[in-house]
C-alpha cells in the first residue's frame, strides 16, 4: 500500500461504510421481500434457474467479498503474481465444483 | 517489516533459495495458502446446501420464516438478527484493521486497544450464535410429522398456528414439553377454525385436515435436531447445525489467537521483535471469518 494510504485511516472506514450500506441494502431487499413489497419478476422470474433477486444477492455478496479481501485482508496491494497465486485456485475449482454439483442437484431433482 | 524476510542477495543465483519474488513473509503466505483450503472447505458445505436445496426445493423451509426472533422481542423480526450479528462481525473486522494498522506505526497502545475491541466482537458475535442456535433448538410453534417424515404445520387462517398454543402450554415456562398426538388430534379436532399447511405450503381447511391427520400423521415435533426438525426438511437443520457450526468454530479459534495475541502485545514480544506482522497474519484469519459470514449470511438467510 501507498505511503498516503498509510498516514490515516479513512481508508478503513469508508470501506466499513460500504459494507455496512451494502448490508443494509440486503437485508431491506430480503424484509420487503417477506412483506410482499418487491415487483414480482424478481421474486418469481428466473434467470439459470434462479431468481432474479438471488442474482442480486449474489452479486452484492461477490462485492463485498472484493472488499474484504482486497482492502481489509490487503490482497490489493500484494503483488500481481501473488494475488493470482491465491485467487486463481478459488476462480478456477469453486465455479466448476458449483457447476457439476448443482447440475446433478437438478438431475437428482427430477428423477426423485 | 524487511527484516522478517529473507534478505535477498542480488549476486546469489536465482532458484537456489533467497529469492523472494512475492514480496511477502514465509508466515503470510503460509497464511494464504491455508486460507486458500479453507475457501474451498466452505465452498464444498455451501455448495452441499445447495445441492440439498434444489434437490429438496418443493419442501425445503423459507428461511424468512425460521429465523424471525430478536431477544426481548416479541413479534416476527425477519432477518433483523442475522443482521445484528453480520454487523458485528463487520465492526470486529474493522477494528482489526485499525489494529494491524496501528502494528504498522509500533503504536502499542493503539494495538492493544483495537485488539481488545475485536476481542470484544468476537465474544459477542458467539454469543449472538448461541441465543441463535438455543432457539433454533427450542423451537418456535412446533410441526406434525407424517408417516414419510414431511414435515406439516398447524396453521389458523392461513398463519402459523403454535402447537404450544394448541395445548394450553407456555413455551419458555422452562420445563421440557412433550406432546403426545392424540392429544394433538384431539384439541385440533375442537377448534374449528384450524387447518393445515402442507409441506408444499398447499392449506387443508378443518374436516380435510382431521382426516388427512388421522390417515398420515406420526408424531409430534417441537424444536429442531439432528434427526428431526420442525421447520421442514431434517437436512436444513442438518447443514444449520454444521456449517454456522464449522464457522462458529472458527470464530472461536480466532478469538483465542486474538486473546494469545493480546498477551504477546501487552507482554512487548512484538516490540521486541521490532515489527507486529503477527497481529496482520492473525488478522488475515479473522477476516476471512468475516469474509466466510458473509457468504453463509446470503446463502443461509437471505436467499
Amino acid at each position: 500500500m501507498s505511503e498516503e494510504q498509510h498516514s490515516g485511516n479513512w481508508w478503513i472506514w469508508k470501506v466499513f461504510w460500504i459494507l455496512l450500506g451494502v448490508t443494509a441494502f440486503e437485508v431491506m431487499l430480503g424484509i420487503l421481500k417477506v412483506d410482499g413489497y418487491l415487483p414480482e419478476f424478481l421474486v418469481f422470474d428466473t434467470f439459470l434457474g434462479l431468481a432474479w433477486l438471488t442474482h442480486i444477492f449474489i452479486v452484492l455478496t461477490l462485492i463485498k467479498a472484493g472488499y474484504i479481501v482486497l482492502v481489509f485482508m490487503h490482497l490489493g496491494f500484494e503483488e500481481k503474481s501473488f494475488q493470482w497465486t491465491i485467487l486463481l485456485p478459488a476462480f478456477i475449482l469453486v465455479p466448476y465444483l458449483l457447476f457439476i454439483i448443482l447440475s446433478e442437484a437438478t438431475h437428482a431433482y427430477l428423477m426423485m | 517489516m524487511a527484516d522478517s524476510l529473507i534478505q535477498n542477495d542480488m549476486n546469489a543465483p536465482a532458484w537456489k533459495g533467497g529469492d523472494v519474488p512475492y514480496k511477502a513473509s514465509y508466515g503470510k503466505m503460509m497464511m494464504w495458502f491455508f486460507l486458500i483450503t479453507d475457501t474451498l472447505t466452505f465452498s464444498a458445505f455451501l455448495t452441499g446446501y445447495g445441492f440439498s436445496r434444489f434437490k429438496f426445493k418443493d419442501v425445503w423451509p423459507v428461511p424468512e420464516d425460521v429465523f424471525t426472533h430478536f431477544p426481548f422481542l416479541h413479534g416476527d423480526h425477519p432477518l433483523l438478527f442475522v443482521a445484528l450479528m453480520t454487523f458485528i462481525l463487520i465492526m470486529s473486522s474493522v477494528t482489526m484493521v485499525l489494529a494491524v494498522n496501528y502494528g504498522h506505526k509500533m503504536q502499542k497502545n493503539k494495538v492493544i486497544m483495537w485488539l481488545s475491541f475485536t476481542i470484544l466482537g468476537g465474544v459477542l458475535f458467539l454469543s449472538s450464535q448461541a441465543w441463535e442456535w438455543g432457539h433454533f433448538i427450542h423451537g418456535d410453534s412446533g410441526a406434525i410429522e407424517l408417516n414419510n417424515a414431511d414435515v406439516i404445520h398447524v396453521v389458523k387462517d392461513k398463519e402459523i398456528y403454535s402447537i404450544y398454543d394448541l395445548m394450553g402450554a407456555d413455551s419458555y415456562d422452562g420445563s421440557h414439553h412433550a406432546f403426545e398426538l392424540a392429544d394433538v388430534k384431539e384439541n385440533f379436532a375442537s377448534d374449528s377454525e384450524l387447518g393445515l399447511r402442507l409441506y408444499d405450503k398447499t392449506f387443508l381447511d378443518h374436516s380435510t385436515s382431521i382426516e388427512y391427520l388421522d390417515q398420515n400423521a406420526s408424531k409430534v415435533l417441537l424444536g429442531a435436531n439432528l434427526t428431526s426438525n420442525e421447520y421442514g426438511h431434517v437436512l436444513f437443520a442438518d447443514y444449520f447445525f454444521f456449517i454456522t457450526g464449522f464457522h462458529g468454530f472458527h470464530v472461536f479459534s480466532g478469538v483465542v489467537l486474538l486473546i494469545i495475541l493480546l498477551i504477546n502485545t501487552i507482554m512487548g514480544t512484538y516490540e521486541r521483535r521490532g515489527h507486529y506482522e503477527m497481529v496482520e497474519k492473525i488478522g488475515l484469519y479473522w477476516h476471512f471469518v468475516d469474509l466466510v459470514w458473509v457468504f453463509v449470511f446470503t446463502f443461509f438467510y437471505l436467499v
